[in-house]
């Protein structure tokens, strides 16, 4: 089989606990989708459930927030990788519980 | 594209990649490429040693399988752009743009295996409602797939609900059917690497 445990936790260290522009606080809290102040609020939390409702204005606001791009570039990536690992890990914990394991 | 660095804020050496790829393929830069060579030590690099070990490493699923379940989670994601690329790289892997065209359509009656009928149902489930329990997953081993089958399967379901989300928080331009024609044939030359 595949395996992408190295790579998944080589990347979420990376973007987590390496260096950025962002705070590792904000970075921590986009892939939270938790604790963050608007107008990131908002963002990641579309970025989180509905990614494809993501506008213009919304990116906008973070930057007039005094947010560089930088920053917002990688608060979404943040955000994107969260949610991604939440569903990848509800989807594994449904998997060993279906053959006992775990 | 969203973000002008994002756009053209990338080094010069990968500037002057991005050119070679407009000659030979006579298409634009794909805007994914563009990301994923944006500051690639933040997280191109990392996520394209995922990707191709998702859609290319060892695995019982086809390459053919492993794209369309990249396009299954891209349409209950609604995004246009992964739709549009990873059914053209399905489509040509299987030789069958009949058949990926069914099971985007209507998965219930496409003329698929039923492990990965159950497998698609399962991932589509995740994707749209971010969890899934052990019953959906006792359905999909009875339909036949097997764990290593599932965990695979949940590995190109990690890959694009990230690609996803970040394709439609970006705003990746989507162009015309030739382009996505090009990226097939590179992505199954070369794969993510």
């Amino acid at each position: 089989m595949s395996d992408i445990r190295q790579a998944r936790k080589a990347l979420a260290a990376r973007i987590l606990e390496g260096d950025g522009r962002a705070s590792h606080a904000d970075r921590r809290a986009a892939f939270d989708n938790e604790g963050l102040a608007e107008p990131l609020s908002s963002l990641i939390d579309k970025v989180t459930r509905r990614a494809h409702k993501v506008t213009d204005e919304d990116i906008a606001a973070a930057r007039a927030s005094g947010l560089s791009e930088d920053k917002v570039f990688e608060i979404v990536v943040c955000g994107a990788i969260g949610q991604a690992t939440r569903q990848y890990d509800s989807a594994l914990a449904a998997l060993d519980a279906a053959t006992k394991k775990g | 594209m969203r973000l002008a660095v994002l756009d053209r804020g990338h080094s010069l050496g990968t500037k002057a990649l991005f050119a070679i790829i407009r000659a030979v393929s006579r298409q634009p830069t794909p805007e994914v490429v563009k990301l994923i060579m944006y500051r690639p030590e933040f997280f191109g690099t990392h996520m394209k040693a995922l990707t191709h070990e998702a859609m290319r490493g060892p695995s019982a699923w086809s390459i053919g399988d492993r794209e369309l379940m990249a396009a299954f989670v891209s349409k209950a994601n609604e995004c246009e752009f992964c739709i549009k690329a990873h059914t053209a790289v399905s489509a040509r892997a299987y030789r069958d743009a009949a058949k990926v065209a069914a099971v985007l359509s209507y998965l219930e009656t496409a003329d698929i295996g039923t492990p990965l009928r159950a497998t698609l149902r399962m991932l589509g489930k995740l994707t749209r409602e971010h969890t899934v329990d052990a019953d959906d997953m006792r359905a999909v081993l009875a339909a036949g797939a097997s764990r290593e089958q599932i965990e695979d399967a949940l590995a190109v379901c990690f890959a694009f609900n990230t690609m996803n989300r970040l394709a439609d928080a970006f705003e990746f331009f989507v162009p015309g059917p030739k382009a996505f024609e090009a990226g097939a044939k590179f992505l199954l030359a070369r794969g993510y690497r």
